[in-house]
């Protein structure tokens, strides 16, 4: 699987994420710089976390109409895989690549600890190392994670089965006290992740990345980047 | 030569769009000693200078600049004004 790690001004977990490819792959992910408008033919795009353009604006907003992203954008039209993490999520929204807005945190605060999540499907590219209803520890850190889409957009993606995570308790509660005290932003109906219509794009506020080695203090992220070797490679 | 149009901005959040920070700003002024004060919704103001004569081209091209970059009209509403 050839990988491609995208860095913007402001960029800071893309180091992350290309360790964390280069350890199922063995190979070092090309890193493209946000003012590139061509970069070579990869299997997977990656919009990596971080504060892009120092979140002018609003978070993601400058990034997704920097010329590498519309480049991003013909590429995933075409159906290349695009994996967008935190930051990255943010600019894929701000970009249309997904459903939706990630907004401040309800409570104001960043956020920065771990998370439990519920896999809602299995049947996607970025899942399918995983089952549906596990739980997977992983952490999450940004102020504005805070997932939402209007009541159309949620039932469609609700229909079509586009949510992908959801912050969850431990023993993987999602409704109730429990699963609101386990949503660490706010987000609506505690999505944490969602796909295009397609699946080929997946946008998420946590960090699997950070969660691929036992010093890390968990691995539960690891499959996430196994599974894309073994559908893409 | 003509000094460039001016237009002013406002980018707000949509009716039933939760605005936290609008929240915090009024329970502050609340403890500040201001009871009278209830909902508060917190948005943005841009202001830019325009090399454009035409007004009506003008406001064509701002709504365009709103669309693409100034407001997410996912979350938000977008008013322009323009000056001079």
């Amino acid at each position: 699987m050839k990988a491609a790690v995208l860095v913007f001004p402001g960029s800071n977990r893309e180091g992350d994420v290309a360790q964390a490819i280069e350890l199922v792959t063995g190979r070092r992910p090309q890193m493209v710089w946000h003012g590139d408008g061509d970069f070579e033919k990869t299997d997977l795009i990656v919009l990596p976390g971080g504060f892009s353009y120092g979140d002018y604006l609003r978070c993601g907003a400058m990034a997704a109409q920097s010329p590498v992203m519309a480049e991003v954008k013909k590429r995933a039209a075409q159906g290349v895989p695009v994996l967008a993490i935190c930051n990255g999520f943010q600019i894929a929204a701000e970009a249309g690549l997904v459903p939706g807005v990630l907004m401040r945190n309800e409570n104001l605060k960043f956020v920065c600890g771990d998370v439990h999540l519920k896999i809602e499907t299995s049947q996607s590219l970025f899942t399918n190392r995983y089952q549906a209803g596990q739980v997977i520890k992983v952490p999450v850190a940004h102020a504005e994670g805070n997932y939402f889409a209007d009541a159309d957009t949620l039932k469609r993606l609700e229909d079509r089965g586009q949510v992908a995570f959801r912050y969850c308790a431990p023993d993987g509660t999602v409704d109730g006290p429990l699963g609101q005290e386990a949503n660490p932003n706010g987000s609506i109906r505690n999505i944490a992740g969602v796909f295009n219509e397609t699946k080929t794009v997946m946008g998420l506020m946590p960090h699997p990345e950070n969660a691929v080695e036992p010093l890390f203090g968990g691995c539960d992220g690891k499959a996430l980047f196994e599974g894309l070797v073994e559908a893409l490679s | 030569m003509k000094a460039p149009m001016k237009a002013r901005v406002h980018v707000t959040l949509k009716n039933g769009v939760l605005d936290p920070q609008g929240k915090a700003i009024g329970h502050s002024l609340n403890r500040l000693g201001f009871p009278e004060v209830g909902d508060v919704r917190q948005g943005k103001y841009i202001e830019l200078e325009l090399a454009e004569t035409d007004k009506a081209r003008a406001r064509a091209r701002l709504d365009d600049m709103c669309r693409k970059l100034l407001a997410n009209t996912v979350i938000e509403n977008y008013s322009i004004e323009l000056v001079g």
